[in-house]
């Protein structure tokens, strides 16, 4: 939804555009665009088949869109409950805005559905809102990483989506997350290495120093990682109906270079290994 | 190692912008703790929805546009020294809309009706960029007042940083646009119009007439305070330029934080506008990334399960084969680390080619949530 070029980069397919391009057997990617959203809407509902003559309409309704409060929203959670409607696909995944947007773009069949009193888009907003609200269709993965804004975002994200919409959240997926380096014992080890500091410059000259400290750094930000975490389970359990039987999906820290497919594959292979076996049911999966 | 006490006393006015979630909101705070440690003079941070713990450890709980004094004791408390006073206020964008259209409406009725129109604060929240906006807003309006020696503003984060920069210019080409006259147009008039009649009818029958008629009454009113908005907007443009006003671009040595920083510090050059300087936040040791380093991780891992281990086991008094083990851990696992910390290397050399100043500042543990853990940022800011 909010393109900037990444999904494309993690698929290593060029550019991404409104049409579904197939990335791979049964895999399909496409890129949200507001008037291409308005076009097929156009032409699905209101039967305007001539695009030549759409064109300078599109443009002066992107106008309007951008003024107007859920217009641009809608085209595109709209054009996801289609894609639903209709058993496009099998599972539609969405990379969806970041959490301060997410809320707005859900429940923009609310807010439209609030403010438009009369028109075509207010009588459509109910089979949008019936597929978003339903959790065996649509299923909110929110995914955080073990730092102190992501998890305090998660936490309001997860809140909001309660308060604000009818959807459901699904998981919450926590990425990169540091391993465990050390047991309590062999903590207690690292902890007093410094005593015997002379005995592993000896060994590994005196740079090991520096190897030393790298492993109690890292330890460090697992540990606060950690912290965070257990912030956000003991948020989850005492929240009542909101998240408390959320699973929360960790995704180990890759230490691999940026983006592209093979540190997509990596991600997938951890993501099956945390992940339940049984395919879950639903047909409508977004990601915020 | 003063680069930072001389941006901090050459300048009225400090914005720091970034992505988000790199600690942006922090070192703005710990901006204004370095400029009261080095100057005796009045420095308010203005800050948009900081984590909570933060927002503690500054002092604010109540939320609200009205800057509110740190009590130096509680800096006595927490061992900084300032000589200066530490102001702090929190952006609150309804309640600054709100103070927008009282200051710029033309007269009561039409300041009445904007504020009762059922589209107003829908609109408000979302239309061209408004969060940035009153960011700018709200510091011309601090600057104009004359209370402080020193403005640091934590600037929205944005999806583009762009946006920041450009709000103040969206503000009055909104006032200018195709868009604003087509939404003020009298609504029978345009059906009248015979080029855009299918357009209006289109959009007629999918937004329905009522919902178009709405916003049309809510930018008729909008229109009405064109002169302020735009006057203001232009005085906001000229702020951002001016020689008193300098960015700060906060980031991390990640990929998309430093591509974003990178982005955003050319385009301050192209503007016209002052980059004052770069900091490159939560910062691996650079010799991590050393030859000896890893030499030294290499030669580890081959003697951690010799003799090493038993001596150190002996002299530690620890079971062997616990010592091995961490030993062979600390060894093998260097080589992730050493890795990040390299690529940090070559990102950092970068930036460094694009600002005045470059800082650093180390990744300190565990989160930043007091005065002392704030006065400790600046110094941190302040030696580079």
């Amino acid at each position: 939804m909010d393109a900037k070029g990444a999904l494309a980069t993690a698929f290593d397919v060029g550019e991404l555009t409104f049409e579904p391009t197939e990335v791979a057997p049964g895999l399909s990617a496409m890129a949200m665009n507001t008037e291409d959203s308005l076009r097929e809407y156009l032409r699905l509902f209101v039967r305007i088949p001539l695009l030549g003559r759409i064109g300078p309409l599109a443009s002066t309704f992107d106008f309007v869109a951008d003024a107007a409060p859920g217009v641009k929203e809608i085209l595109g959670v709209g054009k996801l409950c289609w894609e639903v409607r209709e058993r496009h696909y099998d599972l539609i995944v969405v990379d969806a805005e970041a959490s301060g947007h997410i809320v707005s773009q859900i429940g923009a069949p609310k807010v439209i559905a609030d403010l438009v009193q009369v028109g075509l888009v207010r009588d459509q907003t109910q089979w949008m809102l019936d597929i978003l609200d339903d959790p065996q269709r649509t299923g909110v993965a929110v995914v955080t990483t073990p730092e102190e804004m992501p998890v305090t975002e998660t936490i309001g994200l997860l809140d909001r989506l309660r308060a604000e919409t009818g959807a459901h959240a699904s998981a919450v997926i926590a990425n990169r997350v540091l391993p465990a380096m050390f047991n309590r014992r062999e903590q207690a080890v690292v902890d007093r290495l410094d005593d015997v500091m002379d005995h592993l410059v000896d060994a590994a000259g005196p740079a090991v120093a520096t190897v030393v400290d790298a492993a109690r750094l890292t330890e460090e930000r697992r540990r606060t990682g950690a912290e965070h975490l257990d912030r956000l389970r003991a948020w989850m359990h005492s929240s009542g109906e909101v998240a408390d039987d959320l699973p929360i999906v960790t995704v180990p820290e890759l230490f691999s270079r940026g983006s592209g497919p093979r540190i997509v594959s990596l991600v997938a292979e951890a993501l099956t290994d945390e992940l339940d076996p049984d395919p879950m049911p639903a047909t409508g999966r977004r990601r915020g | 190692m003063a680069e930072l006490d001389n941006l901090l006393a050459s300048r009225e006015m400090v914005l720091v912008a970034g992505s988000g979630g790199v600690g942006k909101t922090t070192i703005a705070a710990a901006l204004g703790i370095a400029a009261a440690e080095r100057q005796k003079a009045r420095v308010l941070v203005m800050t948009v929805d900081p984590a909570r713990r933060l927002a503690t450890a500054l002092g604010l709980e109540e939320f609200g546009n009205a800057p509110v004094r740190i009590d130096p004791a509680e800096f006595a408390d927490a061992g900084v020294k300032v000589r200066g006073e530490v102001w702090v206020a929190m952006l609150d964008t309804k309640a600054g809309w709100d103070e927008l259209i009282m200051r710029h409406a033309p007269d009561a009725a039409t300041r009445d009706a904007v504020l009762a129109n059922p589209l107003y604060e829908n609109i408000t929240r979302r239309f061209v960029h408004s969060h940035e906006y009153l960011a700018m807003e709200q510091l011309h309006d601090l600057h104009a007042r004359g209370d402080f020696d020193l403005v640091i503003v934590d600037t929205p984060p944005s999806r583009n940083a762009l946006s920041i920069l450009d709000a103040p210019n969206r503000m009055i080409e909104f006032f200018g646009s195709r868009l604003l006259r087509w939404l003020t147009v009298p609504y029978r008039s345009r059906l009248f119009t015979v080029a855009s009649k299918p357009f209006y009818q289109v959009a007629d029958r999918v937004l329905g007439s009522r919902f178009l008629q709405d916003i049309a009454d809510f930018f008729v009113l909008f229109q009405a305070m064109e002169r302020g908005f735009v006057r203001r907007a232009k005085e906001v443009e000229a702020l951002m330029r001016d020689p008193r006003t300098a960015f700060v671009v906060v980031t991390t040595l990640e990929t998309a934080p430093s591509y974003e920083a990178r982005f955003l510090a050319r385009s301050l050059v192209e503007r016209g506008m002052a980059l004052g300087a770069i900091v490159a936040n939560r910062v691996l040791p650079a010799a991590l990334a050393s030859t000896a380093a890893s030499d030294s991780a290499a030669t580890l891992a081959e003697a951690a399960d010799g003799d090493l281990a038993t001596t150190v086991a002996g002299e530690l008094g620890v079971a062997r084969k616990t010592t091995a083990s961490v030993l062979r851990q600390i060894a093998t696992r260097f080589d992730d680390v050493a890795l990040v910390a390299a690529r940090e290397s070559d990102r950092r050399a970068e930036l460094a080619d694009l600002a005045p100043v470059l800082l650093s500042v180390p990744w300190l543990a565990g989160d930043i949530h007091d005065l002392a853990g704030l006065g400790s940022l600046a110094g941190h800011l302040r030696n580079g």
